[in-house]
C-alpha cells in the first residue's frame, strides 16, 4: 500500500483556514524528562505553524531499538501496541490523520521499522493481535512519520513568514546520526548526504555548515557500557563541525543530544584543549527564529549552555 | 464409606464439618478440583482457600487475612480445557469444576534500601534503584496476572516516563502478592517499583492535606500529651477497665 | 601460508543457526571490507566486522567470544553500504542473542554507577538493556 492510499488527509494546513490540522503524536519517554527541550519547543513551533500534535493516550515505551532477529516477535509488541493507540484516536475522530508524528528520531525509527515489519507479514500481525487480545485488533493501516517530514510538507513561505529573528549570524552544522537515515527503507533522506535540516535552517536564515561527520554514529547505547568510547566519537563529530566553521550542531535525538552534549565532560578529560560546543534540538532553534517565548526551549536542560552563544549573536535578549 | 479407609481418614472425615465449617450433608453441588495434580471433590461454593482446607490442607503459608487485603494467598490455575494460565487470590476466588491449581507462597525479590529525603524526584530514582524497568517490552502479562485488576503495565510505563502521579494512582490498590513479578519476562519487580513510586509521590508530589497539618500542629503544641502520658502511666487494671469502656465508632 | 579450515557438522550447524536468526544470506559476503571501513566503533573491536562475517561463514563459534558483537552500536552504516545488500548488524544481533537467550547478560545492570544512572536518559537504558541483557 502506498501512503497515498492509506492517509486520510495531508498535513499541510490551508493557510486561509484557521482550523488546525490535528495529528496523532507519540512523544516517547525521554521527551518527558531530559528531552523536554525538544518536546516543548516542537509543540510551540507546531502550534505556530497551524499543526496540532495530539498526544496519544496510554502510549508505552517503543523499545527504542528494533529487534533484528527474525524470530523475535515479542519485542515488536511495544511498537505495535502504540500503533493500536493511533488507530483508536483515529477511529474516534480525535485526529485528522492516521500518520503518527514522532520527534525523537529513535522512537521514529523503532516505530516505523516494527510497523513495516509486522504489517508486511500477515501471519506476524495476526500473532501479535492474538497475543494482545485485550486490545482492539490492529488493522495495519496507520503510519509513522517524523516531524521533519511534516515540516517539509508545509509551504516554505508559510514557515518563512513566521521567522521573526533570522539566525543569520549563527554558524550551525546539522547532525543527523543514524536513526533518521538508516536503514534506507526507514530513513527520510539520502543516507549518505542528507539535506532536510539544511533546507529548513536556510529558511530560518541560519548560516548552514556542512559537517562531513553529520551521519557518523554518536555511539548510541554504548554510552551505558563505555562512556569514553562514545566521548571519542563525540570528539570526532564536534571537532569536524568546528573545523568546518560551525559554532553549534543540531539534532532531533535525545540520545545523540546526551552523547554529543553531556559526554563533552568526558571529551574534556581526554582532550583538555577541546572547546565545548552547544548542541541544539532542531526545534529549539526554530523557536528562537520564530521569536517564541524562550521558556519553551528549556535551555536549562542543555549540558553546554547555548544561551551565551545566542546572546552573543543578538538572537536572545540579555537575562532571558 | 469403604472399609479400606485409614483411621486418620475416618477421623478427618468425622471432624470435617468442625474443621472447615462445612457440613457435607447440606451440600448439594460438588466440583472436582486438582491441587498440585491430585483431584478432590469439594463443595462448589467454596473459595480456593476453604476448598483446600476442606480437602485436608493445613495452610501455614499462602494464607493471611482471608479478606483479600494482605496478598499472601497468590494462586495460579488453569481451567479445564483452557490454555491460559490464570492467577487469583485463593481467599477471593470460587472454585470451578476442573480447576487445576497451586499456591505460590512467596515471590523472591530484593527491595531497594534508600533515604527518601536524599532521592531526586524524577525518573532517575527508578533507574537508580530498579534499572530493570527499562527492560519492559509492554507485553502486558503483568496486567493480565494481577488479581486486583490493576493496569500494571501502565504504571510501569509511568515509572519509565517519570510520571509519579499516574503511577501512584494506578498502583494504589496493589497488595504485593507478587504474581506480576513472577510472570514478567523482563524480570521487573513491579510491586516494588510501585511502592517506591507511591512513596516518592507522597513525599514530593501530592499536596499536604490541611487536616493533617492541623493535627500535627496540635501534637507539636502538646495538646494530646497529657492523655497519652496518663495511658502510659496507667496500671494493667486501669487499662483493662478503659478498654472495656471504650467507645467504638459502631457503638455511637 | 594458507590455512586449512575444516567444515564440520558442528560448524555447519552454527552457520545455519546464525543464518536463521539473522535471516541474512551470510555466505554471499565476498569479504570486500566496506563494512569494516564504515564502522564507527572499529577502534573498540577485536575483529573487524568483515572478519566477524568470515568467522560465521566458516561456522566458527569463536565468533561468540568476540568483543566486536557487543560494541556494535547498531548504527547501520555497514547496512546501507554493503555492496551485497547484507546487514552485518543483524548478524551481530543474532550472535548476541545466542548468548543472551541463555540468560547470560553482557551488561551488569546492577553495577552501573549511581551518578551515571542519575543522568542517563531512558532511551539509553532501554536500548542498552535490549541489546546487552537477555
Amino acid at each position: 500500500m502506498t501512503s497515498e492510499q492509506t492517509s486520510t488527509t495531508r498535513a499541510a494546513p490551508d493557510t486561509g483556514s484557521p482550523k488546525r490540522t490535528r495529528l496523532p503524536y507519540y512523544p516517547g519517554c525521554t521527551l518527558k524528562t531530559t528531552g523536554k527541550g525538544l518536546e516543548d519547543s516542537a509543540l510551540a513551533v507546531a502550534e505556530t505553524l497551524g499543526v496540532e500534535l495530539v498526544e496519544l493516550p496510554r502510549w508505552n515505551c517503543c523499545g527504542v531499538v528494533t529487534s533484528l532477529t527474525d524470530d523475535d516477535l515479542m519485542r515488536h509488541i511495544a511498537p505495535i501496541r502504540n500503533m493500536v493507540r493511533v488507530q483508536e484516536v483515529s477511529d474516534a475522530g480525535l485526529v485528522d490523520d492516521k500518520r503518527v508524528v514522532t520527534l525523537c528520531s529513535m522512537c521514529f525509527n523503532a516505530l516505523k521499522w516494527s510497523n513495516a515489519r509486522i504489517v508486511g507479514d500477515a501471519e506476524d500481525l495476526k500473532s501479535l493481535n492474538d497475543f494482545m487480545y485485550l486490545e482492539e485488533d490492529y488493522r495495519g493501516d496507520a503510519e509513522v512519520v517524523h516531524f521533519l517530514e511534516i515540516l517539509k510538507e508545509l509551504d516554505p513561505e508559510a514557515i518563512a513568514e513566521q521567522v521573526k529573528t533570522p539566525l543569520g549570524e549563527l554558524n550551525v552544522a546539522p547532525y543527523y546520526g543514524c536513526t533518521l537515515l538508516r536503514p534506507k527503507s526507514i530513513g527520510i533522506d539520502d543516507p549518505e548526504d542528507p539535506t532536510i535540516q539544511q533546507e529548513l535552517l536556510e529558511i530560518m536564515g541560519a548560516t548552514v555548515i556542512d559537517n562531513p561527520y553529520k551521519t557518523v554514529c554518536c555511539g548510541s547505547y554504548q554510552t551505558v557500557q563505555d562512556k569514553y568510547a562514545v566521548a571519542e566519537l563525540t570528539h570526532g563529530i564536534l571537532s569536524h563541525a568546528r573545523a568546518a566553521g560551525a559554532e553549534a550542531v543540531t539534532t532531533f535525538c535525545p540520545l545523540c543530544a546526551f552523547n554529543l552534549d553531556n559526554r563533552q565532560r568526558e571529551v574534556l578529560e581526554k582532550h583538555p584543549d577541546f572547546e565545548p560546543m552547544p548542541v541544539f534540538y532542531f526545534t529549539q532553534l526554530m523557536a528562537v527564529a520564530f521569536g517564541l517565548n524562550p521558556k519553551c526551549c528549556r535551555f536549562d536542560l542543555n549540558h553546554t549552555d547555548p544561551r551565551p552563544l545566542l546572546r552573543g549573536k543578538g538572537l536572545m535578549k540579555e537575562g532571558a | 464409606m469403604s472399609e479400606s479407609k485409614t483411621m486418620m481418614e475416618k477421623i478427618s472425615e468425622s471432624t470435617r464439618s468442625l474443621t472447615t465449617g462445612v457440613d457435607t450433608r447440606d451440600v448439594e453441588h460438588w466440583v472436582t478440583i486438582y491441587i498440585m495434580g491430585r483431584g478432590y471433590s469439594v463443595p462448589a461454593d467454596l473459595t480456593i482457600m476453604t476448598a483446600m482446607e476442606f480437602a485436608g490442607y493445613k495452610l501455614i503459608r499462602s494464607c493471611g487475612c482471608r479478606q483479600g487485603f494482605c496478598g499472601a494467598c497468590a494462586t495460579i490455575f488453569r481451567r479445564e480445557g483452557q490454555y491460559k494460565l490464570e492467577s487469583a487470590l485463593a481467599c477471593q476466588t470460587r472454585v470451578e469444576d476442573g480447576m487445576c491449581l497451586v499456591q505460590i507462597p512467596f515471590s523472591p525479590a530484593e527491595a531497594a534500601y534508600y533515604d527518601i529525603a536524599a532521592e531526586s524526584y524524577d525518573y532517575s530514582v527508578f533507574s537508580k534503584h530498579y534499572p530493570e524497568v527499562a527492560r519492559c517490552v509492554s507485553c502486558n502479562t503483568c496486567t493480565k496476572a494481577c488479581p486486583q485488576d490493576l493496569e500494571v503495565m501502565d504504571y510501569i510505563q509511568s515509572a519509565i516516563k517519570g510520571d509519579f502521579e499516574s503511577l501512584a494512582e494506578q498502583s494504589f490498590d496493589c497488595i504485593q502478592c507478587g504474581l506480576c513479578a513472577l510472570r514478567c519476562p523482563a524480570e521487573i519487580v513491579q510491586y516494588n517499583v510501585g511502592h517506591l513510586g507511591r512513596r516518592m509521590f507522597g513525599r514530593y508530589g501530592s499536596p499536604e492535606p490541611e487536616h493533617l497539618k492541623t493535627r500535627l500542629a496540635e501534637m507539636e503544641r502538646g495538646e494530646f500529651s497529657s492523655v497519652l502520658d496518663a495511658l502510659v502511666g496507667a496500671s494493667t487494671e486501669k487499662l483493662k477497665e478503659l478498654y472495656a469502656a471504650r467507645v467504638r465508632e459502631s457503638d455511637e | 601460508m594458507a590455512e586449512t579450515v575444516v567444515i564440520t557438522v558442528k560448524s555447519e550447524a552454527f552457520l545455519k543457526k546464525i543464518v536463521a536468526l539473522s535471516a541474512e544470506a551470510i555466505t554471499v559476503c565476498d569479504q570486500c571490507g566496506t563494512c569494516s571501513g564504515s564502522c564507527p566503533m572499529i577502534a573498540e573491536m577485536d575483529v573487524t566486522p568483515s572478519q566477524l562475517m568470515r568467522m560465521v561463514q566458516l561456522g566458527q563459534s569463536e565468533a561468540l567470544d568476540t568483543k566486536t558483537m557487543w560494541v556494535c552500536a547498531s548504527c547501520f552504516a555497514c547496512t546501507v553500504r554493503c555492496p551485497r545488500g547484507l546487514d552485518v548488524s543483524k548478524v551481530a544481533e543474532a550472535l548476541r542473542q545466542v548468548t543472551l537467550r541463555r540468560s547470560v547478560d553482557h551488561l551488569d545492570i546492577r553495577n552501573i554507577p549511581d551518578d551515571e544512572l542519575a543522568e542517563l536518559p531512558q532511551i539509553a537504558l532501554v536500548s542498552a538493556f535490549r541489546k546487552l541483557t537477555g
